[in-house]
């Protein structure tokens, strides 16, 4: 239980997609112009996230890594099938995007609405493939802990993504330099923030 | 939807080596159209794993828009990101295998982000707003001039890491060279440790487009 509550404080502040990583910057820099977009934008993520990375998580453990179709017969035990996992990995994401879109407007319309354009996007966005290579990069060991890296990486981006909403909200009224205006401002912001970030690095868990 | 079909242009036309020059300043993937971020900061700690990485974006970027261009007329549009993602995982797959191949410890080095490519969005972007709606050979003249753009921001940065960061600058094949010289160490220099980590390589994207920007006033964003 403990191990698994290490884990989720970790994926959130010490691995946080954005500020370790750089994954999903695309939609990190294009969608924060305003907190309404950015907490659906956020909220997206972090849900397909949440599924997607168990999923994949099972695929990798009983189809691709190496041996692991020996359940089906025992002669398979020297098969390696994980150079295919790219192509798998993004098909399992693509459709599980499309599944969740198809169930989140039947039943919930309204957080639909609220999510409108972002759910079909998602299926690119770096920080979601991310999520599922580094399960199989970390050699996670158990369902939970997939499970728990999972939502934990999903609300690490969802903290950023609003962090930095709310800063360019704000610094619309301040007076950027010209050139720096937009884009390049929202770099070295988000540098500054991972630098603020990176003092999370020294809590041994 | 360009239907000029009546004269034969020559593969090196004015137009088509516009398409390659025009990703190097003006329609920078990185600092203007700010697609492929992901994947493009986490690899300049050293400049080798990011020449390798500029090379094989290079390689998928060009690839997959002629072949996304050659099928553009066969595509249904509804599936047609599923069909794109396909052929973007096959190259990439490609890519990996010969990085493990012929370059084991840079592969390692790019661990996920090799993977990544997958999802860069200069890839994806450039499929969508050029290989679906033209030619053949100038999706492919597009794909290199995009994938040089995106490389020739990360050797920047790259290069600058390293060189503040470590002393050094590493070429593939070559190998390391000691910029710095050891007697500036002697005489009390140290090296920016700040430089390798993470957030400065943001920073230094920051400072390239204030750079870039000041030289080019049009790319300015208007003041809302």
């Amino acid at each position: 239980m403990q191990d698994l509550l290490n884990l989720f404080v970790k994926s959130i502040f010490i691995d946080n997609m954005v500020f370790a990583y750089f994954l999903g910057m695309c939609s990190y820099i294009a969608v924060s112009k305003t907190v309404k977009t950015s907490v659906g934008l956020g909220i997206a993520v972090t849900f397909v996230l949440f599924i997607t990375v168990p999923v994949d998580f099972l695929l990798n453990k009983y189809v691709l890594s190496p041996g692991a179709l020996s359940w089906l017969s025992p002669s398979l035990k020297d098969l390696d099938l994980s150079f295919l996992s790219f192509i798998m990995f993004i098909a399992v994401i693509a459709s599980i995007v499309q599944l969740v879109e198809m169930i989140v407007e039947k039943f919930t319309p309204a957080l639909y609405n609220s999510l409108g354009i972002f759910l079909p996007l998602i299926a690119v966005n770096c920080a979601i493939l991310g999520g599922s290579l580094f399960m199989q990069e970390h050699e996670l060991e158990t369902l939970g802990e997939a499970t728990v890296f999972g939502l934990g990486s999903g609300i690490g981006w969802f903290l950023a993504i609003i962090v930095i909403a709310a800063i360019r909200e704000r610094i619309r009224y301040s007076n950027v330099p010209a050139p720096l205006r937009g884009v390049g401002i929202t770099f070295i912001l988000t540098g500054l923030l991972g630098i603020a970030f990176m003092s999370f690095m020294g809590i041994k868990l | 939807m360009s239907q000029e079909k009546t004269t034969r242009e020559p593969l090196f036309s004015a137009k088509n080596m516009e398409l390659l020059r025009k990703p190097l300043n003006l329609d920078n993937p990185i600092t203007v159209q700010v697609l492929g971020i992901c994947s493009a900061l986490a690899v300049t700690v050293k400049l080798e794993p990011a020449i390798v990485m500029s090379i094989s974006v290079m390689m998928v970027t060009a690839f997959s828009n002629l072949i996304i261009s050659l099928l553009r007329n066969t595509i249904p549009s509804r599936i047609r990101i599923i069909v794109q993602l396909v052929v973007i995982a096959t190259l990439v797959i490609l890519v990996d295998q010969l990085l493990k191949a012929f370059a084991y410890d840079v592969s390692k080095q790019l661990s996920v982000f090799v993977g990544l490519i997958i999802t860069n969005c200069i890839i994806m972007g450039r499929l969508e707003a050029f290989a679906m709606g033209n030619k053949p050979w100038p999706s492919f003249m597009d794909g290199i001039g995009n994938g040089l753009g995106y490389g020739i921001i990360l050797v920047i940065i790259a290069f600058l890491r390293e060189l503040f960061g470590s002393g050094t600058v590493t070429f593939p094949v070559i190998g390391e060279l000691r910029i710095i010289p050891q007697s500036f160490y002697a005489m009390g220099y140290e090296n920016n440790g700040m430089m390798i980590l993470p957030p400065m390589a943001l920073i230094t994207v920051g400072l390239i487009i204030w750079i870039q920007r000041s030289r080019n006033r049009e790319l300015i964003e208007e003041k809302k």
